[in-house]
């Protein structure tokens, strides 16, 4: 069950998009979803939907894969449709009853759901082509201004980078546990909504306490490896740019630029 | 050379109770004196709560001795200026391999120490790759640890440490949660390392199979060091061993009851092959 959600994951492949630094790709995707936004009309969307058509072809992961992680949001999408379908005054196309759907009910519930599919396409396109390591050290190097402001950029990096470690790890013994449970005459199939969730407390005492003692236990090998936070470390892979990351840049400019040119037609 | 000293080692547990008032003292090592010289292959055996872990620690630096000193490398453990310098040079492996491994992928695992070393990159890259190739974990070096097994886990560990160019390794109970074969593989690891690369081993276990290749071994009983010796001395006085609640490797124990039961067999037998040996020689 939770084995199902996609997003968040990485798909390996050898192509452009994977080999980029994260750096372009975190700044590009928040630059995406801003734009998204900003997007007035039909012709906004087009350019949108097909510049992420493009980026997905050149990423090399199958369309399918991106589109399963869509499934955790339908409930989502179906509510965002609905309330702005029904509940957005104007003038009405469409009266039976008490329902009433409106001109611009229909074209809010549209570009609200078309923003969200985008959305989270593309941001789950990212996750896709980026390590989770990549991904934070890309973070630690783009929120490295806020030192200045003593926000602990380094320690909420290695935290992160350490929680996506451990995910599997974790999920293993939740396994385990259900299954010892299960054993022992647990049901954890059968009942409501309400009843499967009562169940899921024994489960989460345990997970909690054996949780806390890998944290033990790995911050006491950490330190035995003389860590020390990030003062004086090196980095075995240290972020560089190169020359697709300038070309991958200009690309996102010129994206903008459309973005804003849409707007005025 | 020594590489650790051990002096009159005392160190307490203080358990207090909600208001801080001490409420028991357990004393978890009772004034251990031992030395141990570089290049060393050093086991320590005992069973739970005989303080093995608790020595380790203190080697470490993770834990202060509370009397008495330690010296690492002819470092005071107590100087706190030198704590770093103490770690580096005495790498430690713990028991479970999955709360040791920190990054999602294995070179970058056994870089993690270098780079808190503050170790150039090209020097990093270096080093990574000869210690994985020191623990035969090189092809798996792009793998994540996730999907490796108990034994490949723990190798990656170990070069993890090996990356850092300690001296000494202390390794407490590694092989405790794997499989047979996984414990050959590692026990194989360490030994290759200290022969190959001279590193002095430090190795903690409750497994007699894996001390019988030592160059000394050193049994601890409720916070004390009780035996030393190589492991031919310590495994021919098998009546002592058993008061210590520790069993001697089985074909030593067989070679033992039948010499009880008369038949002239040599002391300390380790392994098969020399039990086999002896066996022969007696019907000539």
């Amino acid at each position: 069950m939770i084995r199902d959600i996609t997003i968040g994951q990485y798909y390996p492949a050898d192509s452009i998009l994977h080999r980029l630094d994260p750096r372009v790709k975190l700044s590009g995707t928040l630059i995406y979803i801003v734009c998204l936004f900003l997007v007035k009309n039909l012709w906004g969307y087009l350019i949108a939907a097909l510049c992420l058509g493009a980026i997905i072809r050149l990423s090399k992961v199958p369309f399918g894969f991106i589109v399963r992680g869509l499934k955790t949001i339908i409930i989502l999408l179906l509510f965002t449709v609905a309330f702005n379908l029904f509940l957005t005054s104007g003038t009405p196309i469409f009266e039976w009853k008490f329902i009433r759907i409106t001109k611009e009910g229909v074209s809010l519930a549209f570009s609200m759901a078309v923003r969200l599919i985008l959305l989270i396409l593309g941001s789950s396109l990212m996750t896709f082509t980026t390590t989770p390591n990549q991904l934070t050290d890309g973070m630690e190097s783009l929120l490295g201004p806020l030192k200045k402001l003593h926000v602990p950029v380094h320690e909420i990096a290695m935290m992160m980078s350490i929680a996506l470690r451990f995910i599997p790890i974790l999920l293993e013994e939740t396994d385990k546990i259900m299954k010892a449970q299960q054993a022992r005459g647990a049901d954890f199939e059968t009942g409501g909504i309400i009843k499967r969730a009562k169940a899921m407390v024994p489960i989460l005492v345990p997970l909690f306490i054996s949780a806390f003692r890998r944290a033990g236990d790995l911050a006491m090998a950490m330190e035995a490896r003389c860590y020390r936070g990030g003062e004086g470390r090196t980095k075995m892979k240290p972020l560089k740019y190169h020359k697709p990351d300038g070309i991958a840049w200009v690309a996102i400019v010129c994206f903008i630029a459309l973005t804003v040119v849409s707007r005025r037609f | 050379m020594k590489m650790i000293e051990a002096k009159k080692l005392i160190f307490e547990y203080i358990r207090r109770d909600e208001e801080g008032n001490v409420e028991s003292i357990d004393k978890a090592l009772d004034e251990i004196s031992l030395d141990i010289e570089k290049g060393d292959f050093v086991a320590i055996l005992g069973h739970n709560g005989s303080g093995k872990s608790t020595l380790a620690k203190q080697i470490n630096a993770i834990l202060m001795p509370t009397e008495g000193t330690l010296y690492v490398n002819g470092m005071d453990t107590k100087e706190e200026d030198k704590l770093w310098d103490i770690r580096q040079s005495a790498g430690m492996v713990f028991q479970n391999p999955d709360n040791q491994i920190i990054a999602t992928v294995v070179e970058e695992d056994v870089g993690f120490g270098p780079e808190n070393l503050g170790v150039p990159t090209e020097e990093i890259w270096k080093r990574v790759e000869k210690s994985l190739r020191a623990v035969g974990m090189y092809e798996y070096r792009d793998h994540s640890p996730n999907k490796l097994s108990g034994g490949q886990k723990q190798r990656v560990a170990i070069a993890g440490i090996m990356a850092m160019k300690p001296q000494c390794i202390v390794l407490d109970e590694p092989t405790a949660m794997l499989d047979p074969d996984g414990r050959k593989e590692v026990i194989r690891t360490i030994r290759e390392l200290n022969k190959e690369e001279k590193v002095t081993v430090l190795l903690i276990t409750h497994y007699m199979e894996e001390v019988i290749h030592a160059d000394k071994v050193i049994v601890m009983d409720d916070g004390k060091v009780v035996m030393q010796g190589t492991p031919r001395e310590i495994f021919s006085r098998v009546e002592e061993l058993k008061r210590y609640r520790m069993d001697v490797p089985q074909i030593t124990e067989l070679a033992y009851e039948l010499k009880q039961k008369g038949m002239p067999l040599p002391d300390g037998i380790l392994t098969i092959e020399e039990f086999t040996e002896a066996m022969k020689r007696l019907e000539q």
